[in-house]
């Protein structure tokens, strides 16, 4: 049915292939793969968690779910507060690692590991760590002052913040390396100059490594904190949620939906992470287009 | 002249104070990770900081698979290998054929689907995972080692694009001129200029890729579920549903499926670090 359609068209316009260069149809046929994936992987179930969570009564049943409320607010503390001081300790520790010594040098091979190994493995043994009975941090303290330990997972606060922990632990040494790369690009003829002139160690950071390394350590801490809102290991494996939900960040609670069959709601709750999202995502673009 | 010493000693010390914490802090979880593997339960769960009787045994159970949660241990191991594989030689051939055809053979449209695809990162991991595993179960695809295969090269993807095309950026075009002069076809160019030059990016990217594929947890515990099906990390998670988990077992697991990772980050490293960086100073 489409013959005489198709041979008037070809008639009217030549058809596409010989239009391009055969560069160019080349161009398209490699970039076709990548291209597949990306609507079949990303834009599909982009779109269509998007329309599963449509209907306002998931946002009701979120809104009327304590444990939703308390996640928002394990994340906001998460981000806020953990990630600031991550890369505050990152920004410290990449004045340390650049110092020209032999076992600095050593000693940041071995800083590297906690990122070069895998999470699961390391999260449990922190975990077990923890253990009242049988952990030897509570070993230790009992030996020390004969009285039993807390009970350190067993009370929310001190459990997000051990999750804070892990999730430092784990992440640190990946910023501390970008922020060093970003310190070793200042001139050194700077420092030099302002050894001249007597500035003192403050002087020197205040003026020299802060004006130079400002853009990138705020780029650093934006990606952190949008790549934090994904992260699911420190959490789930080191708590699980608990006790008794409350240490729940966005993260593990979408999968927590998810597991109870519950995907639209899982869905509703990713869709309220937005707002946390989005201002990221804003300050990002609009910091890596200037 | 004792006082410049002087001064060198308090920085020294002042160094070490740094160093000496930065180094406990890095080492106590792998530390408790080896000191659980080498330990009888006994010691182990007496919070020793060495064992009484150091012992191998261990790693004899785990790899003679003499326990309930360590029956498929070599099914997993073997399958998180082929994933890994897999997902390296997958993202390498994506990737680079993307990286080829936007920076080189320039593509109309083809910066827009470079910050398309980076822009996949800005959705966090944990929140695309939702959507994913539907997606996944739409696609008949559930419980299927192709799952996680194609979820991982979908995130491994967007990053080495964006590391390949960088590097062919800086390749003087006068190559690709001369080989077309020569009445090289665009394949050619591809084979024969474009990948040899670019090997030592092919290798930190192929790197970058296997490892992420081989220590991913969530997407593998989601998207896996068959004991013989899923991959070590979700084996190793396993391990807590039980109240007397054998942790010495899983410790001992856990150092197994820790070590290729870590061999292959050091013997890799000049490449990674080289690769990695390269963009964070631009920005």
């Amino acid at each position: 049915m489409a013959i005489t359609l198709s041979g008037d068209h070809a008639i009217l316009s030549p058809p596409l292939s010989s239009r391009l260069t055969p560069a160019q149809v080349w161009g398209i046929v490699l970039l076709a793969p990548y291209l597949l994936v990306f609507l079949a992987f990303v834009v599909y179930p982009v779109c269509y968690g998007l329309w599963l969570a449509r209907a306002p009564a998931n946002y009701v049943a979120l809104y009327n779910d304590p444990i939703f409320a308390r996640a928002a607010v394990n994340t906001l503390i998460f981000l806020v507060i953990g990630i600031n001081i991550k890369m505050l300790i990152a920004l410290f520790l990449s004045g340390f690692f650049a110092q020209q010594r032999t076992w600095i040098k050593w000693l940041s091979v071995i800083f590297i590991l906690p990122w070069a190994v895998p999470s699961i493995p390391t999260i449990l043994s922190v975990r077990f760590m923890l253990n009242p009975e049988w952990g030897v941090i509570n070993h230790l303290i009992f030996s020390f002052t004969g009285d039993d330990g807390p009970n350190w997972l067993n009370d929310p606060t001190v459990a997000l913040t051990m999750a804070i922990a892990v999730h430092i632990w784990k992440s640190l040494p990946f910023w501390t390396l970008i922020l060093i790369t970003g310190r070793l690009a200042i001139s050194h003829d700077l420092f030099e100059a302002a050894e001249v002139d007597g500035a003192s160690w403050w002087q020197k950071f205040r003026f020299i490594t802060w004006p130079s390394m400002q853009t990138l350590y705020i780029t650093c801490t934006l990606l952190s904190m949008i790549w934090t809102l994904g992260d699911f290991n420190s959490v789930y494996l080191l708590t699980g949620g608990g006790p008794a939900d409350l240490t729940h960040v966005l993260a593990t609670l979408g999968i927590r939906y998810l597991r109870l069959d519950q995907l639209s709601l899982a869905m509703a709750s990713i869709v309220c992470a937005m707002p946390f999202v989005l201002p990221l995502v804003y300050f990002m673009m609009k910091r890596l287009s200037r | 002249m004792k006082l410049p010493t002087l001064r060198e000693v308090a920085t020294e010390a002042r160094l070490l104070l740094i160093g000496i914490p930065v180094f406990i802090w890095t080492m106590v979880p792998i530390y408790h990770m080896f000191l659980f593997a080498i330990s009888p339960k006994e010691d182990a769960f007496s919070g020793k900081l060495w064992p009484d009787h150091p012992t191998l045994h261990n790693f004899e159970i785990v790899f003679k698979q003499q326990h309930y949660f360590l029956r498929d241990f070599y099914v997993q191991f073997w399958n998180s290998l082929v994933i890994a594989a897999s997902v390296g030689v997958l993202t390498l051939f994506i990737a680079t054929a993307a990286a080829f055809s936007i920076s080189r053979l320039k593509v109309p449209g083809g910066r827009i689907v470079m910050n398309l695809a980076l822009f996949t990162y800005f959705i966090p991991a944990a929140f695309l995972a939702v959507p994913m595993y539907r997606t996944m179960g739409n696609y008949g695809l559930l419980n299927n080692h192709w799952a996680l295969i194609l979820a991982m090269v979908t995130i491994a993807s967007p990053y080495a694009i964006w590391v390949l095309k960088q590097a062919s950026d800086k390749l003087p075009v006068e190559l690709d001129e001369a080989a077309v002069m020569d009445g090289a076809t665009t394949l050619q160019i591809f084979r024969l200029v474009y990948l040899p030059l670019m090997m030592p990016s092919l290798v930190a990217i192929g790197t970058y890729a296997v490892l992420l594929a081989w220590n991913e947890y969530l997407y593998a515990f989601l998207l896996l579920s068959n004991d013989r099906e899923i991959t070590l990390p979700v084996a190793l998670g396993n391990f807590l549903a039980a109240d007397d988990s054998p942790w010495e077992l899983l410790m001992t697991t856990g150092f197994i499926y820790a070590l290729p990772p870590a061999a292959i980050y050091y013997a890799f490293r000049r490449y990674m670090v080289g690769g990695l960086t390269a963009g964070a100073v631009k920005s």
